[in-house]
């Protein structure tokens, strides 16, 4: 188990640096010069030169990638020559308002999402399962933006129930629930049809076991059957997918976050994108990889301890 | 003799398939008494697995019974509410799961399961369930019962697993097991273990055994008395004994034919039934088995064949034999 988790664990690092030189590879190849876009089109090319100099894309590059990762590896992001503020402050600043909003989206969609997977297993077959099934893929098929564009219309515009944009005022917790609340449903609701979809194909798979049989076979009530034979079988392939899902999910953000005029991950990471600055886009790739990272080799070894079989393939 | 304390009377049950019905069961009537051995024996699809699951109520959702009655220790087991049924399961009639390697969950360990399918055990804390399981894992011969029972299924091995599966069933000790062939998965020096481990609970705990088994060897073996099945009937019941050295009804004695272990004559050729078992979506009007008949006259094809006693306890479903 403890080399599993050391091999996983490589593999993430591994795949970290990887990352980060695809990203390195990809933003030289980008036309367009940060100093020039900074300055705008009557700098100096002395003023230019200085800019560049400061931002240390004078250097050769493989120095330039160097420096990155040894100062990445000490906690050093960068510096933003923008906002004239360290790139890690920026991110820990906008990271956990983005965190909270996938968490909540995330949230609610597995509560949901698994209640109505197990509603379509009870009531197989039955008008109620077709309903659900047409529901989903509606759900599913919907894009976070223009779910978000209605929300707005008719809880914030029509109804005056929720704020519409903004992330609340700081220090008042009722506010800045209230104004999570439609962002949270707006990226979450695909997720409801997607995991009841899911949840629903791996319980039917399980529920047609032979261990199953043999749990009803004892007299066990049927809803320990379902809960303790099938669906403890059956969450495994959802956990892996919620790992992938809150890494997708806080990408998808940028939408959400856009539309409410949130501040986060995704509005800062477009921002910096826009305007070529390189150590804000570097920092917040590098920062959202190696958290997403984090969570798939977490949920990898969460599944290991649900799955005994798993776990003894990897203790070989 | 004493009263029978499973019985089948008049079982018909069919299956709703994609565009019809199939006939799996057929007026099958069978009784077992305590402390008896009744063997099921047939080739694959003749009904004996349905019939098994029919005797402890585990058909499946497609499965539909239209006329009989099955009672445990009196009671019509099918007319009661699934709230009832449920009662009884493991504690009255329990059975031995043909797959031990799918009979348990992979991700409970395996006295976590045993401990659970006490479920019907009223008023006896989990503690001492727990304690109640790991002394049937060493009375089937688990050699550190301790042990397995904090393993996994998957870390045990085939013929642990089956007795792990067989301790389940006598957890509760069950008037009547039912056990679906319990040796298939195993091979031939495991299948004598059990076997051998089958017919000495059955001594101790004098409990009533239904074995379902394609193989005659088993039943041989274990069993009191043989019912042989063909296309969802009961074509021969008869004593262990007379079945083997007497058997009447054509298809009893092509199966017997065929039995590797009774040919003799080094022939070198391993003889089979002809042809294959009929349609039971759309059944002929005589007898089931007359198409692979030596024997079949015109009357076996239009009429279907009576119930002919062949003595005390002893009976086939067939036009030609004589008593």
């Amino acid at each position: 188990m403890l080399r599993y988790a050391i091999k996983r664990i490589a593999l993430a690092v591994v795949i970290l640096i990887t990352v980060m030189l695809a990203m390195y590879a990809m933003v030289f190849l980008v036309p367009g010069d940060p100093a020039s876009l900074a300055l705008g089109p009557r700098a100096t090319p002395e003023l230019k030169e200085l800019l560049r100099e400061r931002m240390g894309l004078d250097e050769p590059v493989l120095m330039q990638v160097w420096h990155f990762f040894h100062n990445a590896l000490t906690g050093d992001l960068g510096y933003d020559v923008w906002s004239k503020r360290p790139v890690l402050d920026q991110i820990l600043e906008f990271f956990p308002n983005t965190l909270i909003l996938g968490i909540t989206a995330l949230g609610w969609a597995v509560v949901l999402g698994i209640a109505l997977g197990c509603a379509a297993v009870v009531w197989r077959g039955t008008v109620t399962d077709r309903l659900l099934g047409i529901l989903s893929v509606g759900l599913i098929s919907v894009p976070a933006f223009v779910v978000a564009i209605y929300a707005i219309l008719i809880f914030a515009v029509w109804l005056r129930w929720l704020p519409a944009i903004g992330a609340g005022t700081p220090g008042d917790i009722g506010s800045q629930i209230r104004a999570l609340i439609l962002p949270a449903f707006a990226l979450g609701i695909g997720w409801v049809g997607y995991l009841a979809r899911l949840v629903r194909a791996s319980l039917l798979e399980v529920m047609g076991e032979n261990y199953i049989r043999t749990a009803r076979a004892f007299g066990l009530p049927e809803r320990r059957v379902v809960v303790r034979y099938a669906l403890r079988v059956a969450i495994i392939p959802t956990i892996a997918l919620l790992a992938v899902g809150l890494g997708s999910i806080l990408s998808s953000a940028v939408f959400v976050e856009t539309v409410f005029g949130r501040p986060g991950i995704g509005t800062l990471i477009t921002g910096a994108v826009q305007k070529r600055n390189y150590p804000v886009v570097m920092g917040t790739v590098l920062f959202m990889t190696a958290f997403y990272l984090f969570i798939v080799t977490a949920a990898d070894l969460l599944i290991t301890r649900l799955d005994p079989r798993v776990r003894d393939v990897f203790r070989r | 003799m004493s009263e029978a304390v499973l019985s089948v009377e008049n079982l018909s049950l069919r299956y709703r398939v994609p565009g019809g019905t199939v006939a799996a069961l057929r007026n099958v009537s069978l009784a077992v008494r305590q402390g008896e051995v009744l063997g099921i024996a047939g080739e694959s699809g003749c009904g004996k697995s349905t019939l098994a699951a029919a005797m402890i109520d585990l058909m499946g959702a497609n499965a539909e019974v239209t006329s009989g009655e099955v009672r445990l220790n009196g009671r019509d087991i099918l007319a009661l509410s699934p709230a009832e049924r449920r009662r009884l399961r493991g504690r009255e009639i329990a059975m031995v799961f043909q797959d031990p390697m799918t009979a348990f969950s992979p991700v409970l360990t395996v006295g976590a399961q045993l401990v659970d399918f006490q479920f019907n055990l009223d008023g006896v804390p989990g503690r001492e369930k727990w304690v109640r399981a790991r002394d049937m894992l060493a009375r089937v011969g688990l050699s550190d019962p301790e042990l397995a029972m904090g393993r996994f299924p998957h870390e045990l091995s085939g013929g642990m697993r089956q007795r792990a599966a067989i301790a389940a069933a006598l957890l509760m000790r069950p008037a009547v097991l039912i056990a679906d062939e319990p040796t298939t998965a195993l091979d031939v020096t495991m299948e004598a273990q059990i076997v051998h481990l089958l017919r000495e609970l059955q001594a101790d705990y004098r409990c009533a055994i239904v074995i379902v088994t394609h193989h005659l060897g088993v039943i041989a073996e274990l069993c009191d008395r043989v019912a042989v099945m063909y296309a969802g009937v009961v074509v021969e019941e008869a004593p262990v004994d007379a079945l083997y050295h007497d058997p009447r009804h054509p298809y009893t004695r092509a199966l017997l034919a065929c039995d590797p272990a009774r040919i003799e004559a080094a022939t070198g050729r391993l003889p089979a039934i002809g042809g294959r078992l009929p349609d039971l979506s759309n059944l002929p009007p005589g007898c089931a088995f007359a198409a692979r008949c030596g024997i079949a006259t015109d009357r076996c094809r239009a009429t279907p064949p009576p119930c002919v006693a062949l003595g005390p306890g002893r009976s086939a479903l067939c036009h030609e034999v004589t008593p």
